[in-house]
């Protein structure tokens, strides 16, 4: 049988001539300039980009690989490795959530003071992330505020998987609701509009056109919000107390064995990071290109 | 004259039917109550807590040497990253957006790598670059400069983390800026140079500016990338956010209270001098 030729997907008929390029020589530089900014841009990312990813892979397999997998098949890794994921797998759908519940309260809705809402959501952002550990250390420390209480009813929050999975959370506030924000702002409130007048409930509304509307969006700072979850090295440092195998992150672990003078070992668990860190690019780069068919559909209409 | 009011060529006026959006309550109680318990209370904790040293106490914790040279530092070394980066960003952020060539889908997205790549990652791998032996730091070293475990060092870790600042704020406006003009000054006898200078320049300026803010701000706080290859002598090469971390371990709750206010003092006035530079810029 063959399959019936669809002419939508055909190139359109050649032209018995290439069309003459015009290139408009006065908004352009010359030739050796051209040539000069890219060769000079291209150097300089490569060194300054592309390099420290090589060294770590280089480094993380400068004693073979036997080296390498020892590293990261020792209980202690192994113990981080699993942290981390639990951190992430709190920590992101909690501001996931949050980033929803927030970018419809703020595009959907008019009221006094949105800018200044969203300022405050985009706060954790400029605050250093030792200072986000520390904010915690002060209310739930020993000295904290509530420090007493909680050594009474004998529950930790600092040194312990609360207190990271706090301090993650903080770091990673921003990113969901930011992604969100600008892009259910662009698509207004029309489609909604349209299902509750023709009797969808709030969160028929919700679940069947919003959610569809903004999908890639969503995956997009979910997708930024787990990287720096994964990642975090500051804020956790402050609040985990480095206890191996207890409350060590991958990233803390990458420091203890680095300060150990175990290089082989903390570059092995680092490219397992650096993994993550291009797994993340590539599915970026491919949210990017959905999320503009996304942008460019409700701009359609 | 009735026949002038039906003929009215304005649209009609939105019906007053148009329903409000559901949710409103819901999602703004959600919003509020998990801003506020995850960062409003705890930050405002440590403004309460340095404002319990009073000004007196708070400015004896802060005026030590060595407190003032790690803020020093942090402001400094962020400072010349963040010139830097506006410098080489907007050089990256022009060839990816005028000029075509071999690789740049690639490249364009490994400029977020220093977002994606975790800080220690980047602290470790930057160190073995630029140490005495690593593959730049032995080229760099018979010329005498001292990269790894110097205040040199500090601000190449944050060159590194700002880059994607800056290209990611000025490549947009690059993209939309008009070519008509650049084309007008051509016509009117400017060079290329000039052109580039008096009239892409100013379009772009507000955009490089709040890249250069942002970088900035980053860096001023930044931890991961830096402790491993700033080699952390006090006074020295010592971070402000390392000095925290310090002051902790030694239980000087205090202290490092009153460093990390201080730093977000100046952090929110900076940004806000930068917001209003940024309006008046647009303004203009």
């Amino acid at each position: 049988m063959t399959q019936p030729v669809d002419h939508s997907l055909q190139d359109p008929p050649k032209l018995p001539f290439e069309p003459l390029i015009q290139r408009n020589a006065v908004i352009t530089e010359q030739p050796w300039v051209r040539w000069l900014l890219i060769a000079t841009a291209l150097i300089f990312l490569a060194g300054f980009l592309l390099l420290p990813l090589v060294a770590v892979f280089v480094e993380a397999l400068r004693n073979g690989l036997g080296t390498y997998v020892e590293a990261v098949k020792d209980p202690d890794a192994l113990s981080a490795i699993k942290l981390t994921l639990v951190v992430a797998a709190i920590a992101v759908p909690l501001n996931m959530l949050f980033g929803v519940a927030a970018a419809w309260a703020v595009t959907k809705h008019q009221f006094r003071g949105k800018q200044f809402l969203i300022t405050l959501i985009d706060l954790p952002f400029s605050v250093s992330p030792v200072v986000s550990g520390l904010i915690y250390v002060l209310i739930f420390g020993a000295q904290g505020y509530l420090g007493p209480w909680m050594s009474d009813h004998d529950f930790k929050v600092i040194f312990a998987i609360p207190g990271i999975v706090l301090a993650t959370i903080f770091v990673t506030f921003p990113f969901v609701a930011r992604e969100l924000i600008p892009l259910m702002q662009e698509q207004g409130t029309d489609d909604e509009q349209a299902a509750l007048s023709l009797g969808a409930s709030g969160w028929q509304t919700f679940t069947r056109v919003t959610l569809p509307n903004i999908k890639w969006g969503l995956l997009y700072g979910v997708l930024l919000c787990n990287a720096r979850a994964m990642g975090e090295f500051g804020a956790v440092s402050v609040v985990s107390g480095h206890i191996r195998g207890m409350t060590n992150t991958m990233p803390l672990h990458v420091e203890i064995l680095y300060n150990e003078y175990n290089f082989a070992a903390a570059f092995a668990v680092a490219s397992l990071l650096a993994l993550l860190a291009l797994l993340t690019l590539v599915l970026k780069s491919y949210l990017e290109w959905r999320l503009g068919d996304e942008l460019s559909a409700t701009r359609k209409h | 004259m009735t026949s002038l009011t039906l003929s009215d060529p304005r649209p009609s006026p939105p019906l007053k039917t148009r329903r409000v959006m559901p949710g409103f309550g819901l999602t703004m109680g959600i919003t509020l109550v998990y801003l506020s318990l995850i960062v409003l209370i705890p930050l405002a904790g440590v403004f309460f807590k340095a404002s319990g040293l009073g000004w007196d106490g708070f400015w004896h914790a802060i005026s030590t040497p060595r407190v003032f040279n790690a803020l020093k530092l942090s402001f400094g070394a962020a400072f010349f990253a963040a010139v830097f980066n506006a410098v080489f960003g907007l050089l990256v952020a022009w060839v990816f957006v005028r000029y075509e060539f071999f690789g740049k889908r690639v490249l364009d997205a490994a400029i977020d790598l220093p977002f994606a790549l975790p800080t220690a990652v980047a602290g470790i791998a930057l160190t073995a670059l630029y140490s005495g032996n690593g593959w730049i730091g032995q080229f760099l070293e018979p010329l005498g400069i001292k990269v790894a475990f110097t205040p040199i060092g500090v601000v190449v870790a944050l060159m590194f983390i700002g880059l994607p600042f800056v290209v990611r704020t000025v490549q947009p406006v690059l993209e939309e800026a008009e070519k008509e003009l650049e084309e007008a000054a051509a016509v009117l006898g400017a060079t290329r140079f000039q052109t580039a200078v008096r009239v892409i320049l100013p379009t772009i300026a507000p955009s490089l500016l709040t890249g250069f803010a942002l970088a900035f701000a980053r860096g001023v706080g930044e931890y991961g990338s830096v402790i491993f290859i700033a080699g952390n002598l006090p006074m020295v090469s010592e971070i402000a956010p390392l000095l925290i971390i310090i002051k902790l371990e030694e239980f000087d709750y205090r202290g490092a209270t009153a460093v990390a206010a201080a730093m977000l003092i100046i952090s929110f006035v900076m940004l806000l001098a930068i917001n209003l530079l940024q309006g008046w810029s647009r303004k203009k």
